[in-house]
């Protein structure tokens, strides 16, 4: 393959990274991910003065590296669509569209990524978004959004019923835009940008806050002590407990089972007030900084985690057994929602929704970072792809999580306290740099690129939402629209990680 | 039935008794404090701000609560000038209240006097609200949540969050309001039936927080409507949340 393979985290020169015409590269992405070990994790336009160079990277979870291709073309370039052949580069290739005007000739679903302040045409306005519709005597639509009956993110769904049931949904995004990867260009404050980072999804403080911290020090070839590789692992599989028990007794309140709903709920508060004890800040905002670690764990908050997930796990064990034995739960769960393997594989869906479809995609398995090859970390996934299983990814990953959480406390525990100094970061110039981290929902890559100076000249961020807002989409098909709340919850996707 | 039972016993005592007294665990980072140490200029210390929160006022530092993003930075590099407390109420109705002055270590003064006489009246014993979240980046939205949960049980103060804007008497936002997010932020204040009140959740609502230059936002709205209560914090914490709405309906 012309490529240049990498492992995650890497930082190349810009020079490195070989430079195809568009066929070739057009023919070696397609060719690359007929291989289902392969698929794409971020693909990109760095703008020169009169042309765009695109980057794609595309992750082998096989072999555990990374291939990075790029080519040139010209601004508002007609070029053939990768995604006519491989429908999973569909919404990278609207977002080049929608952001640099190019154009895909045969693009199967070429429409408005986001409504981006700097989109390259402006007649496109979020109040004509172009609504795929069918006409029928007996069909009708269902608009539902921006705004939300509970208290979430805003997100319009357009639903063509056929009675009851869901033939079609399209999910028309951009409302929670805010340029963040503009301003990771202009602010130039290495707190600002670790702030932006965090904020990008403010619910995956932990696994954006991470993919930004590594992505910073492989450009500025630091490295951080194993101590700090622990507590970042730590952070984030504490994390992991905490949205995952949020969801639970979001899934339970959905379907009226009320004794789930609230023990779930309240068992997330004591895992979310030890990120405050250890950080400051219930979500982890400020828990993870490059360079360094900024709250040490010491050894009083290993104790006290142990104490913390013993008092968890006890009552946890206890309401999902109960739970998942309800006949009234599991008649909700099973077989709603249904996203099949092939399914999950066309669209490129990653993380604990494409495990929910027998589709093992987690970066800490397939591109193992910080402390995750020390825990030989084994994916969890599930067979049926409905709401069910998705909630049994929950279920296991919160034990599994509970696991690597105590050992790392232990390992800290014995480690020797370190000052937490901050080392002299700046990056190297002309450089790319690309970081993969498994947040809770699923991969998160963020990619830079400096210019002569090293200065940051571009930033992509992928949140996993970006690919797993389409399985939504495709879940929701024949089932009865009152089953659409679990469905949405069961994935529960990012709306501001997507918009960015 | 019997280990329905078992579980419910199992949780044993879980909500707050008293909100308005409850300590929070570890190092918040809540109301900061400013010391008169000058060991360091002003504008050195200004500097590390990454939302320009920390200004210099006749000589002597200020820190805006509406704009800080809680991260901490400031106290890091400057431990002996600056000091978040564990003081969770920061909730006022005046713009200018939030703002943290050297040498002074008092509380966030909530002016009752400013309080529009129908907001006691009408909302003392029941006050219902619709959240718009306008970008804001979903740790607003979660502590929003949260205070309706077992632990923090706001629903006993007839506090509550309302699906529709109809049955509200006011809009929380959080979220430095995206161009995107903008009309649909008026057409649901315009949905609420008079009288109604607005409550800004979070820095990112306040100021823009972090995101304040992004020419994405479009943050006309409250250039339009006067608001009724600041709630900092990134995100505002669930007992920042409840004490803020106790002080705006006149039960404390």
């Amino acid at each position: 393959m012309k490529a240049l393979s990498v492992k995650n985290g890497a930082c190349v020169a810009l020079i490195d990274i070989p430079l195809l015409s568009y066929d070739d590269f057009y023919a070696e992405i397609v060719e690359a991910l007929s291989d289902i070990n392969l698929h794409c994790v971020n693909y990109f336009a760095y703008p020169q003065s009169d042309s765009l160079r695109l980057y794609a990277c595309l992750a082998d979870d096989a072999q555990g590296d990374i291939h990075i291709l790029s080519c040139e073309v010209k601004k508002e370039a007609q070029l053939p669509a990768i995604s006519a052949k491989v429908h999973a580069m569909e919404r990278f290739e609207r977002e080049l569209n929608e952001n640099h005007g190019l154009r895909f000739l045969d693009h199967p679903w070429m429409k408005p990524v986001r409504y981006a302040h700097d989109r390259a045409d402006k007649t496109q306005v979020m109040d004509n978004y172009p609504f795929y519709s069918i006409k029928g005597e007996n069909l009708h639509e269902v608009g539902v959004g921006p705004i939300h009956a509970g208290i979430i993110e805003p997100g319009h769904f357009r639903f063509i019923c056929d009675g009851e049931k869901v033939l079609h949904l399209e999910i028309h995004l951009g409302y929670q835009h805010r340029d963040v990867e503009k301003l990771m260009l202009q602010k130039d404050k290495l707190i600002q940008r670790s702030l932006l980072a965090e904020s990008t999804a403010g619910d995956t403080a932990v696994g954006h806050g991470t993919a930004f911290a590594m992505l910073w020090e492989s450009l500025c070839g630091v490295e951080v002590s194993k101590r700090t590789q622990l507590e970042r692992t730590l952070a984030a599989e504490i994390e992991r407990i905490a949205i995952h028990t949020g969801d639970l007794s979001a899934l339970c309140g959905d379907v009226a089972y009320q004794l789930g709903n609230a023990v779930f709920g309240r068992l997330r508060t004591p895992i979310i007030n030890f990120m405050q004890e250890w950080c400051g800040n219930r979500l982890g905002k400020g828990c993870i900084r490059p360079g360094h670690s900024p709250y040490v764990f010491t050894p009083a908050l290993a104790d006290r985690l142990q104490v913390v997930l013993q008092a968890y796990e006890r009552d946890y064990l206890e309401m999902i057994a109960k739970t998942l034995t309800m006949p009234s739960v599991l008649a909700r769960f099973e077989r709603t929602g249904v996203l099949s393997r092939e399914q999950a594989v066309e669209i490129g869906a990653v993380g604990m929704a494409a495990r929910a479809s027998e589709l093992a995609r987690d970066i800490r398995s397939s591109h193992p970072y910080l402390a995750y090859p020390l825990l030989h970390h084994e994916s969890i996934t599930r067979r049926h792809g409905d709401v069910y299983s998705r909630t049994q990814i929950r279920r296991y990953e919160i034990v599994q999580s509970m696991t690597y959480a105590r050992q790392l406390a232990q390992q800290l525990k014995n480690m020797p306290l370190e000052d937490n100094a901050r080392p002299e970061m700046k990056p190297q110039a002309n450089c790319f740099s690309i970081m993969l981290t498994e947040g809770w929902r699923g991969e998160i890559c963020h990619c830079a690129i400096t210019d002569a100076e090293g200065k940051l000249a571009c930033y992509k961020i992928k949140d996993p939402s970006f690919h797993n807002w389409m399985a939504l989409a495709l879940a929701v098909r024949g089932n009865e629209i009152s089953d659409f709340p679990i469905c949405n919850k069961s994935f529960n996707l990012s709306y501001c990680g997507h918009d960015l | 039935m019997l280990d329905t039972l078992k579980i419910l016993l199992h949780q044993g005592k879980q909500y707050i008794p008293d909100v308005t007294k409850a300590k929070v665990p570890g190092i918040f980072r809540g109301r900061p404090v400013i010391s008169e140490d000058k060991s360091a200029d002003n504008q050195s210390i200004c500097d590390v701000c990454p939302t320009h929160a920390l200004f210099e006022k006749e000589g002597k530092l200020q820190l805006d609560l509406g704009r800080c993003a809680f991260c901490g930075e400031c106290e890091r590099c400057f431990p002996n000038k600056i000091h978040f407390t564990q003081d969770y109420k920061l909730a006022t109705n005046k713009r200018e209240n939030l703002i943290v002055t050297e040498g002074e270590d008092k509380p966030i003064v909530f002016d009752k006097s400013a309080v529009r006489p129908e907001i006691k009246k009408l909302f003392g014993k029941s006050l219902k609200l619709r959240q718009v979240s306008a970008a804001g980046d979903n740790s607003g939205e979660w502590e929003l949540g949260a205070t309706g949960n077992v632990n923090f049980d706001m629903g006993r103060f007839g506090f509550e969050f309302v699906a529709s804007p109809r049955h509200a008497d006011g809009v929380v936002i959080t979220g430095p309001i995206s161009e995107n997010m903008a009309r649909a932020l008026d057409i649901c204040y315009e949905a609420t039936p008079d009288p109604k009140i607005v409550v800004l959740a979070g820095t990112d609502a306040i100021s823009g927080g972090i995101f304040a230059d992004s020419p994405a936002l479009d943050r006309h709205f409250l250039d339009e409507h006067d608001t009724d209560l600041y709630l900092p914090g990134n995100p505002a914490h669930p007992l920042t949340i409840i004490n803020g709405l106790l002080a705006l309906s006149g039960r404390k």
